[in-house]
């Protein structure tokens, strides 16, 4: 079992994956991170983190039904665990903390 | 982009990706590679889609991709082999038939191809134990004599090699040797021929693999007068003596000293010798007439031998190409005669191209071509059995692919079984393939002087070695189609359809198979025929003059009077004659003559003959008388000549030519026409009638010819022995009758005809083997069919024509195709050169058409006449 810390980029595909719900596969995970960040996103990236997630026991999976697109094979699709849940809420929560020690003047952009 | 569903992403990448891919990712990777494919195909176009697609496949070479190592996976077929090794056994034990049919097929031909390999890897060491022999090189000569054809000498000219000694950079050693060396040895009163070759002083720089035992090798052959002998002579000449520094009396009573005892050269030497002369003691005897240069002339090119061995660092490019240099100066200065030079490297001697005057063996190349693809085709014939037979037997094993798959296995598992399956068998069949080898093998080696000269085929344990890769080999590729077909069924079909007959109904492979076997047992059959009657043919050809009863007796350096006296006294012995060699078994001896015009030459062929020849061979003389007996001095003065000769100067009718002159000799001396003989073949019946004379010259005779009558020839040939050996007791007696000698002239024709024929036995036994397995088995499966159609009122006829018609078609087809193709082999290349040969007719061609639907018919016959008439209440009961 890998460490528990979760990265940049894994937040994000976490993030996605939920945000998705019942529609989150590798390519429609990629697509929409380029959408939201405007970054170019690499499937072979996405792949590696998805893997990495499902290690860590973040996500789990399941493959869909096979449809006629992608060659006629099935997509995989992921949803967030508990303690993918978790791990999110508890990274939120951090943030949020740090957030409120900020002084509002500090970070207004101008 | 309407185009989109004809791009495909590229085959391999996919099949890497599955091929490295885990299971358990592969598929919704390969989707997400697909679905990016389509997306870039129409954003980027079907270049970069198929570009970033085969980059994504390399890209996704990841830890968490790769499959595991799965050991377990590889050892599977180890673990199984022992299964596979059973069920092979039992189906072999099971099909008692079908195993016999495919053992005996493959061992006869394996036993052949056994053979053929013996041969070829004991040609193919020749020469191979001399340590620098990729930089060895003979000289090899071409010569041209004005516009005609070439043809192409192992020898060279004394001149060439002294050139090239001095003049051509980058040799490292050098050898000039000339085969005339040896003769009578005298050591004390004894006499022993010994034989050999000249050689100049650096042999041993070129052969440092032909050992000297003793002596020093770079001198041994630098004094005039030394001899270097094998260990073989020296034992010979000395007996258990001290043979070095001996001294041995040779040819006019010269003086030799024994100056080194050389190791025999190893049988597989492209030549060999049983003693070395020094070649200044030959250059030295010539220099005693200074006015006879020709033995160091460009066109003396017949019995000398030049070898060389290159510096490390010189190609025989450059060296060619300094020698091509001497070779045009040479050239230019005679406007007739030309000869080129050439480099043969030493390991293309033997085997090699077909060169005259070769030094010791030769064998030609495409002599062994030819045997391999004969050989290679009796192979194939048997291999075809195997796939044949195995094919129409799968039904049976049908069922239990099914169920193996069902249980797990996967399609390289079954194939894996069916090729140890078909290895088995080819190893069961090398077993009695050995035997067979051993069998035939003293055969083949007697089939032909020059095979026996050339390989000894002693079983060598590489040899087994080879021999089992061959036999997996064969196994392999006989097992291949049956183990592809099988792996190929899908469990579902095969356990669902009882009958599985649909299932082998695309089988065409079948008949094509058989198709080819028989076209080829059908060409084998035809040439083996046509051969055979060629070489009848050949023997019975009236020549043009009576060989029967004639003994032909080689003097062998005797006094012809002396010997021939000893056998006058013989009674049987009724009438003898001398000539200089004899006509007709394919030697000729040549020289030019001219008539009246000076510049017309023409070659004449001649014997040299003396009065009783003519009468004793009964030549026919059409005009003119026989020669008379002349003292032996005398200056030549008549010829008889043939009818070809006087046609080719246009002298006119037998009888105007009479007393006409023709010129015989370089230096202008004239003969004239005393007699004209008819035409006869003087050389071979192939090739045709030209210019012939018989000369009168006493003291160029070389045999006598003895008339013999007697009807106890075994009686009167120690009669001619006993009286041989009083008059030469060093030399064996050595006769043969005339018919005999020509026979062995034409024993190419018979050694063709032998070695055809025994492989067209086997390919038709091979072949009928096979068509008889499927008949057994064709009638096996069509017995119930069978027996509901003689239910339903077919008479046995008609179920005959039925089961035989397929096959018969089939053998028609073959017909088509081979008697076409033989004849058109036969015609225009084979014989396509010969002046008297039989001409290819009905009889010929259509005799292997018979022998093979006879055979055909046999073996379909029995096994469709035996279903038909079997009883239906039997066939049908038990269902």
């Amino acid at each position: 079992m890998k460490g528990t810390n979760l990265g940049e980029f894994e937040e994000l595909v976490l993030l996605t994956i939920a945000a998705l719900i019942k529609d989150a596969y590798s390519v429609s995970i990629c697509d929409e991170i380029e959408r939201i960040t405007d970054r170019k996103v690499k499937l072979g990236v996405v792949h590696a983190v998805l893997n990495r997630l499902d290690k860590k026991g973040y996500v789990q999976s399941h493959l869909g039904e096979a449809t006629k697109v992608r060659g006629g094979r099935r997509k995989r699709f992921f949803t967030v665990t508990h303690a993918g849940k978790a791990t999110l809420h508890k990274v939120k929560e951090q943030r949020d903390q740090l957030w409120s020690l900020i002084p509002e003047f500090t970070l207004k952009l101008v | 982009m309407k185009s989109n569903k004809t791009h495909t992403p590229p085959k391999w990448a996919e099949r890497l990706l599955e091929w490295y891919c885990r299971a358990n990712v592969l598929e919704d990777l390969q989707g997400d590679l697909h679905e990016f494919f389509d997306r870039n195909l129409e954003e980027k176009g079907p270049f970069r889609a198929r570009l970033n697609f085969v980059l994504d496949v390399f890209k996704f070479m990841r830890p968490y991709t790769i499959k595991k190592l799965e050991i377990f996976n590889n050892i599977t077929p180890f673990i199984m082999f022992k299964n596979y090794f059973k069920t092979s056994v039992r189906s072999i034990a099971r099909n008692k038939l079908f195993s016999a049919i495919n053992v005996i097929g493959l061992a006869i031909s394996m036993s052949v191809c056994l053979l053929m390999i013996s041969f070829l890897s004991e040609l193919f060491s020749y020469d191979k134990f001399h340590p620098n022999a990729d930089r060895m090189y003979r000289l090899m000569t071409t010569n041209q004599f004005l516009e005609r054809d070439p043809s192409e000498f192992a020898s060279t000219s004394i001149l060439a090699g002294k050139r090239l000694q001095e003049e051509v950079p980058g040799i490292e050693a050098s050898v000039i040797m000339n085969n005339g060396f040896g003769g009578d040895a005298k050591i004390g009163d004894k006499t022993i021929p010994i034989g050999g070759l000249w050689a100049t002083q650096d042999f041993f720089g070129v052969f440092p693999a032909f050992q000297l035992l003793q002596g020093n090798p770079e001198t041994a052959l630098a004094e005039p007068y030394s001899v270097v002998l094998t260990e073989e002579a020296a034992t010979k000449l000395y007996g258990d003596d001290e043979a070095m520094g001996q001294t041995i009396k040779l040819g006019k009573e010269d003086i030799y000293t024994v100056t080194g005892i050389i190791k025999k050269p190893p049988h597989n030497s492209h030549f060999t010798f049983e003693s070395l002369g020094s070649m200044i003691t030959y250059e030295n005897e010539r220099k005693e007439t200074p006015d006879d240069t020709y033995w160091i002339g460009w066109n003396n090119i017949w019995s000398n031998y030049v070898y060389v061995l290159l510096n490390e660092n010189t190609s025989i490019a450059q060296v060619s190409a300094s020698m091509d240099k001497i070779v045009a100066e040479e050239n230019a200065k005679d406007d007739r005669v030309k000869n080129y030079i050439s480099f043969q490297p030493l390991l293309s001697i033997m085997p090699g191209k077909d060169l005259s005057n070769n030094i010791g063996k030769g064998m030609d190349t495409r002599i062994l071509w030819l045997l391999s693809g004969l050989t290679f085709i009796v192979m194939l014939s048997a291999g075809f059995n195997y796939t044949n037979l195995s094919i129409a037997r799968s039904l049976r094993r049908a069922k239990e692919v099914g169920v193996r798959k069902v249980v797990g296995a996967r399609r390289k598992q079954i194939f894996s079984q069916f090729m140890t399956e078909a290895i088995l068998i080819s190893l069961i069949s090398l077993i009695f393939a050995v035997f067979l080898f051993y069998v035939i093998k003293p055969e083949f080696l007697n089939l032909d002087g020059e095979i026996q000269s050339a390989a000894r085929l002693l079983t060598t344990p590489s040899l087994f070695a080879y021999f089992i890769i061959f036999t997996v080999l064969i196994g392999s590729m006989a097992g291949f189609f049956p183990a592809i077909f099988l792996s190929k069924l899908q469990a579902v079909k095969v356990l669902k359809d009882a009958g599985s007959t649909r299932l082998f109904k695309k089988v065409n492979m079948r008949k094509v198979l058989i198709v080819v076997q028989f076209t080829l047992s059908l060409a084998f059959i035809i040439s083996a025929t046509i051969a055979f009657r060629q070489y009848k043919y050949s023997l019975a050809f009236d020549l043009g003059f009576k060989t029967e009863n004639i003994l032909n007796v080689r003097l062998q350096g005797n006094d012809v009077n002396t010997v021939a006296s000893a056998f006058e006294k013989i009674p049987e012995i009724a009438e003898i004659s001398r000539s200089m060699m004899i006509p007709s078994v394919g030697s000729t001896y040549g020289n030019t003559i001219k008539y009246e015009d000076p510049l017309d030459s023409a070659t004449m062929y001649y014997n040299t003959i003396d009065e009783n020849y003519i009468p004793l061979l009964k030549h026919e003389l059409i005009a003119g008388s026989n020669f008379e007996s002349r003292p032996e001095q005398e200056k030549e003065e008549f010829i008889i000549v043939n009818e070809q000769l006087l046609k080719r100067f246009d002298i006119g009718t037998p009888e105007e030519a009479i007393g006409k002159k023709i010129q015989i000799n370089r230096n202008g001396d004239k003969v004239s026409i005393r007699g004209v003989v008819r035409d006869f073949y003087y050389s071979t019946v192939d090739r045709e009638i030209k210019s012939f004379g018989f000369r009168y010259r006493p003291g160029q005779y070389q045999y006598l010819n003895l008339k013999v009558s007697t009807t106890d020839v075994i009686g009167t040939m120690s009669k001619l022995e006993s009286a041989w050996t009083e008059v030469d007791d060093v030399h064996e007696f050595n006769a043969m009758f005339y018919d005999e000698r020509i026979e062995q002239a034409y024993s190419e024709f018979s050694v063709m005809f032998t070695i055809i024929g025994f492989l067209a036995f086997i390919t038709i036994s091979i072949a009928a083997l096979g068509l008889l397995g499927m008949a057994v088995y064709t009638a096996e499966t069509r017995l119930k069919e069978i027996s509901i159609r003689k239910v339903l009122g077919a008479t046995e006829g008609s179920l005959i024509k039925l089961l035989t018609r397929g096959f018969m078609w089939l053998l028609i087809i073959s017909s088509l195709i081979a008697v076409p193709a033989t004849y058109f082999l036969f015609d225009s290349v084979v014989l396509a050169e010969s002046v008297n040969r039989i001409s290819i007719g009905i009889v010929e061609l259509s005799s292997g058409v018979i022998v093979i639907f006879a055979i055909g018919f046999l073996m379909i016959g029995s096994q469709t006449w035996k279903a038909a008439k079997s009883n239906p209440a039997e066939t049908l009961r038990s269902e």
